[in-house]
């Protein structure tokens, strides 16, 4: 299925979950967030939560700033 | 020291000056900006020479955010994190950055940014008031970077902000305090912790800011983009205790013409 990660189009397999799609994206989960259609995802809830199609979803990271 | 060189006891204490901010207590007045510094060690370097206890971080995408590297940085100078929402333009998305932060930091502690636009970078008071409206109800505490207005600042602090930290002029500017006698009137106006945020150019303007009665300067640019930002952060370090103990100390009132230190009596006829 079709969704959308940082911006980018990108193919996931149907059943993937947000926790699946971190590990596939980022080494050090330490301080990652995760936003699903402009709401944050819990980290507690990431295994949990299946993606859907056409989702939009953000993963962030930690950077200097401020 | 001896008994005739000591002062009275309604002298304030010299080691007890702490700042106490969201309900705990710092013994340094500056916190730091991470962002802008031209290396990882040069940021540690300047972290540790500043003396800070709490410096900002900001969240990014992961492939615009480097590796792990930023946080071992941090975790090695064992200082309070304090994410921002940085680029935020609504009060929707500040909240939604702000509750991502929780999330990442596992902190409630948020620097809360709104600005208005890009050129500028200035505060949006009413995207920012209504922000931190919001997240002070779901438990957040809330310092937001603001104009040097001390309606604006009122209502911050009405809204249950922890701080409010005004700017001197805008971010990354080094154009120093444009409005004192605005950030004077903050101080009056609110019985929350005034920190001074933005506009920073040198040592000088941090020391302003203490002596007109701020409570401790956010400084970001001015010393990670400064030629040598470890010296510049020792720099700040200094001013920021010099100008806070200026002010405890009260400083003489300004005069139209002189005032003779050394007294005329006895003076020699010659």
């Amino acid at each position: 299925m079709k969704i959308t990660v940082n911006g980018s189009a990108t193919e996931v397999a149907a059943g993937t979950s947000v926790g699946d799609l971190v590990r596939q994206r980022v080494d050090d989960r330490r301080r990652v967030a995760v936003a699903r259609n402009g709401e944050v995802v819990p980290r507690a809830e990431w295994d949990s939560t299946l993606l859907e199609e056409s989702d939009a979803v953000e993963v962030l990271a930690p950077v200097a700033g401020g | 020291m001896s008994d005739s060189l000591s002062r009275g006891t309604d002298s304030p204490a010299r080691d007890d000056d702490t700042l106490t901010l969201g309900g705990e207590t710092f013994s340094s007045r500056l916190l730091l900006g991470t962002g802008g510094a031209p290396s990882l060690e040069a940021l540690e370097r300047a972290i540790v020479a500043s003396g800070t206890q709490m410096v900002t971080v900001a969240l990014r995408r992961v492939e615009a955010s480097g590796t792990g590297a930023l946080q071992s940085v941090l975790e090695r100078c064992q200082v309070k994190l304090l994410p921002n929402t940085a680029g935020c333009m609504t009060a929707r998305e500040a909240v939604t950055t702000a509750k991502l932060a929780r999330d990442a930091f596992e902190t409630d502690w948020i620097k809360l940014e709104v600005i208005g636009d890009d050129r500028t970078l200035l505060p949006d008071p009413v995207e920012l008031v209504e922000a931190a409206e919001r997240l002070v109800t779901d438990g957040f505490t809330v310092l937001p970077y603001t104009n040097d207005d001390p309606i604006t600042a009122r209502r911050l602090a009405d809204v249950g902000c922890a701080a409010v930290m005004p700017l001197g002029s805008p971010i990354g500017s080094g154009l120093g305090i444009r409005n004192p006698h605005n950030i004077a009137l903050i101080r009056e106006a609110v019985n929350v912790p005034v920190i001074l945020d933005a506009g920073i150019g040198t040592a000088s303007d941090a020391a302003l800011a203490m002596e007109l009665g701020c409570d401790a300067v956010l400084i970001a640019s001015a010393v990670t983009r400064a030629r040598d930002p470890e010296l510049m952060a020792t720099a700040m370090r200094d001013a920021v205790a010099a100008g806070r103990a200026a002010y405890r100390a009260g400083r003489i009132p300004r005069r139209w013409y002189a005032e003779a230190s050394t007294q005329f009596e006895g003076m020699p006829s010659l």
